[in-house]
Order: C-alpha cells, then sequence, then structure tokens
C-alpha cells in the first residue's frame, strides 16, 4: 500500500497539506520587500540566501477572509516548476504520512475557491486535512 | 572499455559529444568557406575544408558512425579532385558538396537525438558527389571502374586522401589504437556483408573505414599531399594548448556565483563606512578589486564575438539568392563586436529571419534591378558595433525597399488600422507596421517568408532581451534595419533612487543625467495643460513623478525641491521626478517571476549591498505607464522639436488666421489639414457642434470663444477649420479667415505671459500670436465636459 508524506499547517481554522517533498524549507517571519502595483496577494520579496523569493497570501485565493500580516505568520517555501515560491501561513504542524487509500475526495461543501485547489481530503481524529496543489495554488492569477 | 557488453557509442558519451560539439562548429566554418570558394577560388580555402571535413570523416569513421563516414568521404574526394586541379569549382560541384555538408549535418542531428546516424545513407548524395568525381577523372588518366557506390571513389586519387587522412587520424587516435581494434571486431561481427566488403577495401586505404587508417599509418607514411597534413597538425595542437572546452552550465555557474560575491562585497562595503580599523578597511579594498577584476574576467568568458551568427550567413544568402533566381552578396563588418552567449543564442534566430527576409523581399530579381539602374548583383551589409552600452547591429539592403502601399492596404485588410488612420499616418509610422502580427505583403507564400508571422515573432524575441527594432526604408533604395540589444544581462550599473520609504533601481544604460529642482517651484518647469515639463537646454522634457507612476501618496516635490534623472528609452526622454537620487551601485540582475512579471515599470528585483531587496524600474514601462508613448506625447515632442529648431533655424513656419480683429498663428506642423465647411453642415448634438468628415464625426471648436471673444455679428457662409489631431481623435477648430502661411522669427518676442499664448512675434508685418492649440483645445475640453453648452458653442 503506498503513502506519502504531507507537510501540514494552518491558515486561520483550517488545516492545509502540501507533500512534503514540495516544501523546500520553512522560516519564521522574513523581512519583506513591499512591491508597489503587485497584485493583492503578493506579500512581498523576500532575501533567502541571494534568491530573491515571492511571498504570497493564499487566503484570498482560498477564499479567505483578509488578515495583516503579522510576525509570527510562518513562510512555507515551496518548489515550483517556476522557482521557489513562498506562502504565508498561521504556523506550520507535523509532516503526516497519510496512506492514498485514506484519502477521499473533497466534499461538494467546499467553498468553491477552496474547490478549485483541494486535491484530496483526509479525516484525522476531530479535524479535516484539506490537500492542496501546491503548484496550482502558486501560479499566478490569471486575470479573467 | 566495454565494447563486449554494449554499443561502443554508449561507452564514449563524453567523446561522442566533444565529436559533435566540434563537427557542427567544422562544418559552420566549412559553410562559409564554400561559399567563398565559389566566387574566389583558392588553393587555402580548399586545403582549409578539406581539413575540417576529414576531420569530421576520421572521428565518424572512428565512432563507426558508417553513414556520416560515407558521405563525408565523398565529399572529401571530389575536394581533393579540385585541389589536384581535376575537377575544376563550378556552381554543380559547389552544390553537390554543400548538399553533402547538409547531409552531415543531418546526420550529425542524428546522432546527438538517437546515438547512432541514422539509417538514411543518402546514397543520392553519394552517388552525385561521385559522378562528379568520376567525371572529372575520366578525363584523367586513371579511370575508377567499380560501379560499386562505396568503393567508387577509392580509384585513383582516392589514395592520395588516405594519407592525409592517415596522418590525421593517427594524431587524432594514436592513443585509442588498441580500441579501435577491438572495435573492428565488434563492428565485423554485427555488419554482415557490407561491411566486410568495404573493409576489406578499406585494408588497401579505403578512407569510408577510417578505423583501418590507424593500422595503415605506419606503411603509408608519405604521400603527394603530404606537406598539407604535416601543417595541419601544428594547427590542431596550438588549438589544444591554447584553448579549452568548458560547459556552458559551468560558465552559467560560475556568473550566478559571481553575481553573489558582487552582492557579498557590496555588503562588506558597507561595513567599511562604520569600521575605520585600517586592517579592515586594507582588506575589504582588496576584496573590490579582485571582485571587480573577477566579474570583469568571468564576463569575458560568456562574452563571444557576433561573428560567430554571421558565419552562418553567407550560406543562408547563397542558398536563398539561388532558390530566387536572384544573385546576392553578403558583406559583413564588425564581427570581433562582443556579447554576452545568452544574448547571442537569443539573437540569432530573428537575425537571421531579417537577412532571409533582405533576400525574399529586399533585393530585386537581377532584371528588375538592371532596368531600376543598380548592378545585378544585389548587396546585404551586416554591421555590428558597441555604442553606449548596446549593441547595435544593422542590415541593410540595396533592393526595392518596402511597398509601403501595399503594407498600407494590408493593414486596412486585416484591420490593423482604420482607412482613415491609415491615410493620416506617416511613411515612418507605416513602415513599423510591418512588425505588427498577422501582416505579410508577400504576393506568394514562399518557402521562406509570406505567411505573415515572422516580423512579429523577430520583434518580441528582441523585446524579450532587452532590445529594440527599427526600419528605415527608402522606395527604390533599399531597407536597413537597425536591432539595438544589451551588452549583457546579469551585472549593469544603476542608480539608486528612493521613493517614499523604498529604493528603486534605474539601469544606468537609461540614464542620460542628474538634476536637481530648486524648492519653491523651480522657474525650469512649465505646465501644459496637466502636463509638467522641464526646460533643459533646448529641449521641453516631459516630467513623470515617480510616486504618480506607483500610485503612491502623491507629494508636492516641486514645492519642496525634488531629484529628477533624466531618463532616455526607445526615444523618448523624460524626467523621472523621485523623493532622492543617492548612489549608484553595480547590481545583479535577477528575474521578477512569474508573479510580478506582468507589472511594466518593473524590469527585475536585485539584492543591495545591506541584504534587501529592491526593484529595477522598466524605464519603457515608465514611460508607456505615464502615457508618453501617446498621441499627446508625442505632440510634446513635435512641439520640442519645433522648439528646438526655432532656436536654430530661427524661424518656424506658422499658418496665420484672423479671429475676429486679431491674428493668430498656428505651427504649420501641428495642422493635418486645412478645410473649408459650409456653416449648414453643422449639426449640433450632446452639447457639441460636429461635422461629418471622412465617414466619422468631428468635433468642431471655435477658437475665438477658447480666447474669449465673442462671436461675430455677422456670419459668414463659409467656416474655414483648421483639423487638428487631439488625443487620437480628429478634431476640427473653426477660425474666422485663414491668411496665408508665414516665417515666424522665434527669437524675436517670447515673452508674453497671456492664455495659451506661447509666444508673440510678427506674421508678416503684424505683430501678432502664436496660440499653443493643445492648451485651447484642453480647456475647450474641460469647458465642455463640466457643462456642456457652456463650452463651444454654435455660431448662430
Amino acid at each position: 500500500m503506498s503513502s506519502k508524506l504531507y507537510a501540514t499547517f494552518v491558515l486561520d481554522d483550517i488545516l492545509l497539506g502540501v507533500e512534503a517533498t514540495m516544501v523546500q524549507e520553512v522560516l519564521a517571519h522574513q523581512q519583506l520587500a513591499q512591491i508597489q502595483l503587485a497584485p493583492p496577494e503578493v506579500v512581498g520579496l523576500m532575501n533567502l540566501r541571494g534568491q530573491v523569493v515571492v511571498t504570497l497570501d493564499l487566503r484570498g485565493r482560498l477564499g479567505m477572509p483578509a488578515k495583516a500580516v503579522d510576525p509570527s505568520m510562518v513562510n512555507v517555501v515551496l518548489r515550483t516548476p517556476s522557482g521557489a515560491v513562498s506562502v504565508l501561513v498561521d504556523s506550520v504542524r507535523d509532516v503526516l504520512e497519510v496512506a492514498d487509500h485514506d484519502l477521499v475526495v473533497p466534499p461538494v461543501t467546499l467553498s468553491p475557491h477552496m474547490a478549485r485547489y483541494v486535491t484530496a481530503v483526509h479525516k484525522l481524529d476531530g479535524e479535516l486535512l484539506l490537500l492542496l496543489d501546491a503548484v496550482g495554488v502558486t501560479e499566478p492569477m490569471v486575470l479573467s | 572499455m566495454g565494447t563486449d557488453d554494449g554499443s561502443f557509442v554508449a561507452d564514449n558519451d563524453e567523446l561522442v559529444g566533444d565529436f559533435l560539439v566540434e563537427s557542427y562548429e567544422n562544418l559552420d566554418q566549412i559553410d562559409v568557406e564554400m561559399v567563398r570558394l565559389e566566387t574566389e577560388p583558392s588553393d587555402e580555402l580548399l586545403a582549409s575544408i578539406f581539413r575540417n571535413l576529414h576531420t569530421i570523416k576520421g572521428t565518424a569513421g572512428f565512432f563507426d558512425f558508417e553513414n556520416l563516414a560515407r558521405v563525408a568521404h565523398a565529399a572529401e574526394t571530389l575536394l581533393s579532385n579540385l585541389r589536384s586541379g581535376e575537377t575544376v569549382v563550378s556552381r554543380p560541384v559547389i552544390d553537390a558538396l554543400l548538399a553533402a555538408i547538409d547531409a552531415i549535418r543531418c546526420l550529425l542531428d542524428d546522432v546527438t537525438t538517437t546515438g547512432t546516424d541514422g539509417s538514411d545513407p543518402y546514397d543520392q548524395v553519394v552517388e552525385h558527389l561521385t559522378v562528379l568525381t568520376r567525371d572529372a577523372m575520366s578525363t584523367g588518366e586513371t579511370d575508377a571502374p567499380d560501379s560499386d557506390l562505396v568503393s567508387a571513389p577509392l580509384g585513383g586519387s582516392g589514395r592520395d586522401d588516405a594519407n592525409e587522412d592517415d596522418g590525421d587520424d593517427f594524431f587524432f587516435f594514436d592513443e585509442d589504437e588498441a580500441e579501435d581494434e577491438a572495435e573492428d571486431d565488434n563492428e565485423d561481427k554485427h555488419n554482415g556483408e557490407e561491411k566486410g566488403e568495404t573493409k576489406e577495401v578499406g585494408d588497401g586505404g579505403d578512407v569510408a573505414e577510417p578505423d583501418s587508417n590507424v593500422d595503415t599509418v605506419p606503411t603509408d607514411p608519405g604521400g603527394p599531399n603530404q606537406p598539407t597534413t604535416t601543417r595541419s597538425k601544428p594547427d590542431f595542437l596550438d588549438r589544444v594548448e591554447t584553448s579549452v572546452r568548458v560547459d556552458v552550465a559551468v560558465l552559467d555557474r560560475l556568473m550566478n556565483l559571481v553575481g553573489e560575491l558582487v552582492l557579498a562585497r557590496n555588503q562588506v562595503l558597507q561595513y567599511r563606512k562604520h569600521n575605520t580599523e585600517q586592517d579592515f578597511q586594507n582588506t575589504s579594498q582588496q576584496l573590490d578589486l579582485i571582485t571587480t577584476e573577477l566579474q570583469e574576467g568571468v564576463m569575458k568568458t560568456r562574452m563571444q564575438p557576433i561573428g560567430r551568427l554571421y558565419t552562418k550567413m553567407p550560406r543562408v544568402v547563397r542558398d536563398l539568392a539561388v532558390d530566387c533566381d536572384k544573385k546576392v552578396t553578403v558583406t559583413t563588418e564588425g564581427e570581433e563586436t562582443e556579447l554576452d552567449r545568452t544574448l547571442l543564442e537569443a539573437v540569432k534566430d530573428p537575425l537571421t529571419h531579417l537577412v532571409r527576409n533582405a533576400v525574399d523581399h529586399g533585393i530585386e530579381n537581377p532584371a528588375d534591378r538592371r532596368m531600376a539602374g543598380k548592378p545585378e548583383t544585389g548587396s546585404i551589409w551586416l554591421r555590428a558595433l558597441h555604442e553606449g552600452g548596446q549593441v547595435i547591429i544593422e542590415i541593410e539592403d540595396d533592393g526595392a525597399g518596402l511597398n509601403l502601399d501595399a503594407i498600407r492596404d494590408k493593414a486596412i485588410a486585416v484591420g490593423l488600422v482604420g482607412t482613415e488612420e491609415a491615410t493620416e499616418m506617416s511613411d515612418r509610422d507605416i513602415a513599423q507596421l510591418i512588425f505588427a502580427p498577422g501582416l505579410s505583403t508577400a504576393k506568394t507564400v514562399s518557402n521562406v517568408s509570406g505567411r505573415g508571422v515572422g516580423m512579429d515573432v523577430v520583434r518580441t524575441n528582441i523585446e524579450k532581451i532587452g532590445g529594440s527594432i527599427d526600419i528605415l526604408s527608402t522606395a527604390r533604395k533599399g531597407t536597413t534595419i537597425t536591432v539595438r540589444i544589451p551588452l549583457t544581462l546579469a551585472i549593469v550599473p544603476a542608480l539608486i533612487v528612493g521613493c517614499t520609504e523604498q529604493r528603486y533601481l534605474v539601469s544606468q544604460v537609461n540614464l542620460t543625467e542628474v538634476l536637481q529642482l530648486e524648492p519653491g517651484g523651480d522657474p525650469r518647469i512649465e505646465t501644459a495643460g496637466n502636463v509638467q515639463v522641464l526646460r533643459l537646454r533646448d529641449s521641453l522634457l516631459p516630467l513623470v513623478h515617480l510616486r504618480e507612476v506607483l500610485g503612491r501618496q502623491p507629494v508636492d516635490l516641486l514645492e519642496s525641491g525634488a531629484d529628477v534623472a533624466v531618463l532616455h528609452a526607445d526615444g523618448v526622454s523624460f524626467g523621472l521626478v523621485v523623493d532622492t537620487i543617492s548612489d549608484t551601485e553595480e547590481i545583479v540582475v535577477k528575474p521578477l517571476g512569474a508573479h510580478l512579471k506582468n507589472i511594466e515599470v518593473y524590469s527585475g528585483t536585485t539584492i543591495m549591498g545591506d541584504g534587501t531587496v529592491s526593484l529595477i524600474l522598466d524605464t519603457v514601462g515608465i514611460a508607456r505607464s505615464a502615457g508618453l508613448f501617446r498621441e499627446r506625447a508625442h505632440l510634446l515632442e513635435e512641439v520640442a522639436d519645433e522648439e528646438r529648431s526655432e532656436r536654430r533655424a530661427v524661424t518656424v513656419q506658422v499658418l496665420g488666421c484672423r479671429v475676429g480683429t486679431t491674428r493668430v498663428g498656428v505651427p504649420v506642423a501641428l495642422v493635418k489639414r486645412i478645410e473649408e465647411f459650409s456653416v449648414g453642415d453643422v449639426e449640433h448634438a450632446l452639447g457639441q457642434d460636429v461635422f461629418e468628415y471622412r465617414g466619422g464625426v468631428m468635433r468642431l471648436y471655435y477658437l475665438r470663444e477658447a480666447l474669449g471673444m465673442l462671436p461675430p455679428e455677422q456670419q459668414s457662409a463659409k467656416l474655414p477649420v483648421l483639423v487638428y489631431e487631439h488625443r487620437g481623435t480628429t478634431v476640427g477648430i473653426a477660425v474666422d479667415e485663414i491668411i496665408d502661411v508665414f516665417e515666424v522669427d522665434a527669437e524675436s518676442g517670447l515673452s508674453v505671459q497671456a492664455p495659451h499664448v506661447r509666444f508673440s512675434g510678427i506674421l508678416g508685418r503684424r505683430e501678432d500670436d502664436l496660440i499653443n492649440i493643445d492648451e485651447v483645445l484642453e480647456l475647450a475640453l474641460v469647458q465642455s465636459t463640466s457643462s456642456g453648452l457652456l463650452g463651444l458653442k454654435g455660431v448662430q
């Protein structure tokens, strides 16, 4: 039976996960350069050991209410096809091993925003882990 | 070596890789030399082509690329005849040889993709070469009776090459002799009949089977062509000793590391300001110097002469010219001009396309050229030079020039521009249309061009690397296309500017100068409409506020005194008003990333000396976002130009008009057309007086009203109107009478401060005002939009 490791983190009161192999590193609050005229989800640019990495706030994209960036937030740096992208989350949790057969399709009650990026759901004790499409959720928004 | 358990090639990936790289280079050189050979045959050229081809053949044989070796051999045999004079250089011979070169290139491509030289033996090519060789030989003393394709070239003079061959191969492979042996056996095992046959002959000096040549070296030490062989050896040795092949990826990595080092250096230099310890000062200074030198050195390794691109051109032009039945020569200049290899790679295709275009569309066929009184042979010039941190590449032809009418018609047909618009466009603007997508005026689609894709792709590709492209065409004289590209993209000097709390960078390439404005309203600043301009020496410079561009809180910087960076890009100059200008720094340009690349005012990011991330401003993007490329900017420029010419030529052409009892002048350059309408044709719509004009509706303004005069008591039936373009739309300005065009002495009076009046001058003998139409219109627009009818009312 195959299983995968998932890095999990919290945004508001929702437990989200991405495949652990997608995560490059987790960083505490970083100094960010603000970018005028940038799309709202772009919080800023950080200097990650000489690499310039864009930091995103996924709340808007996932249909969650906006929240001001505060120093307690954590950067989860993801490896994406277009380079490293950092995602701001409220806190990080454990890395969980989930067997493939324990994954279920996302419930239809998920908000349309969420439904776009949640690929599967795993039931934990009293909690749902929503697995995100890490590549899709960090892709630049296409203006419609 | 592992010849027993796998393919020899697979075991020698690296060697094969080297072989491919070298062979492609050799082919490029052969291409150039071959074309030259056709026009000016010389022994030296022949020898060089022969050597290069020979190297390919020898190595191909070594790796057991039979098809490759066979084609190369056949070509070589023919070349050998050329050298001995048995065959003379002629068009069919060159054609056959070029076909062989192409075949070899295809075979190399096969090797690149599949690891083998494919299954196509290129029999036709080989046969053609063989026939040409044989024809020549039948006139010589020996004949080649063998009808077998493979062995046909082996008789007679074929032996001569074998000798040369041997010399080279020996040198090339002598350490691998043992492998060769093993390989030969292996080969025989799985290559069956044909192979055996070849080998048989090969032992007697066959060149299609060069593996065996190693064996024959000692027994065949001399030959008629021996001198060439000995000459080629030191050549090769020299090359080995003075240059090393380096994987591009290694260079790129090196470049990145140097970039990081530059950043670290910048950081250290920051500490130097606070730490006065002598040792630290000395060490950091040294670090600074070494870093700079290292950076230059590494940059140099990435620089390549543009001549590398040129080498392909004579062949491209020749083939195409033959296809189109034209005669064309290419002249190249500035081959030694160097630019970064990534850029070189990026301009390769656009440049080739432009050259092909010049041959296909630019140069006329010989008959037409004769009729036009030009030499039958058309010329294309390729020039490259460095200018102000940029590389400029010009492609000039002496052909027919662009067919502007055809372009105009086509642009209208495909809906690129309206009919009205098109008739108003200048020739220069029309010429630029060829860079628009979907526009090709070629009457027939050839395999070269005419599909209407191409020039737009060329422009896109050039712009992608921060370059620009421009076209200048003169009917019947020819076309010149100018491509400008930056020297390198990686590390650039930049100016640090401050806006609110943030720092931004502007590439020095776009920087003309830095100015400081006097606090409390600089007298050099003037406001025209809602555009601020700075009078700088003899030009008017539009001012763009960085705060506005970036959507930040505007501050009256003109009041508090601000800094201005004078920038230029794409033919537009403007002053960027910023909070502060601090310093310059060498920056390592890093890409914006997918999330930000659509913001036009930024071109990249960088990490500053203190480790913070800063954004690099895109000069063209800012100009565009500030609307400087639009009509208004155009106008400002025209006004500025005109004003410049006023100063220089002292006079300016002015259209004198009468309005009421005053006479006013309008710069002729601003007036598109003069029309006379009948008053009865004026219509009233939406609180505006309008005319039907050229299939559209044109708004009408009355200069009389704009200048605060009362309507005339008696209206004449005819209404003279100056047709004028304002913000992309055509408007009409009604005056009472048009008098004449006057030359105005611009120096004579510049002092009048009345509204809308730019200056007073003498029109004819009377003193008149030269009005600023743009401002008049601005005012009229404000009035008509704010209070409808209040603006410029009807005549009644």
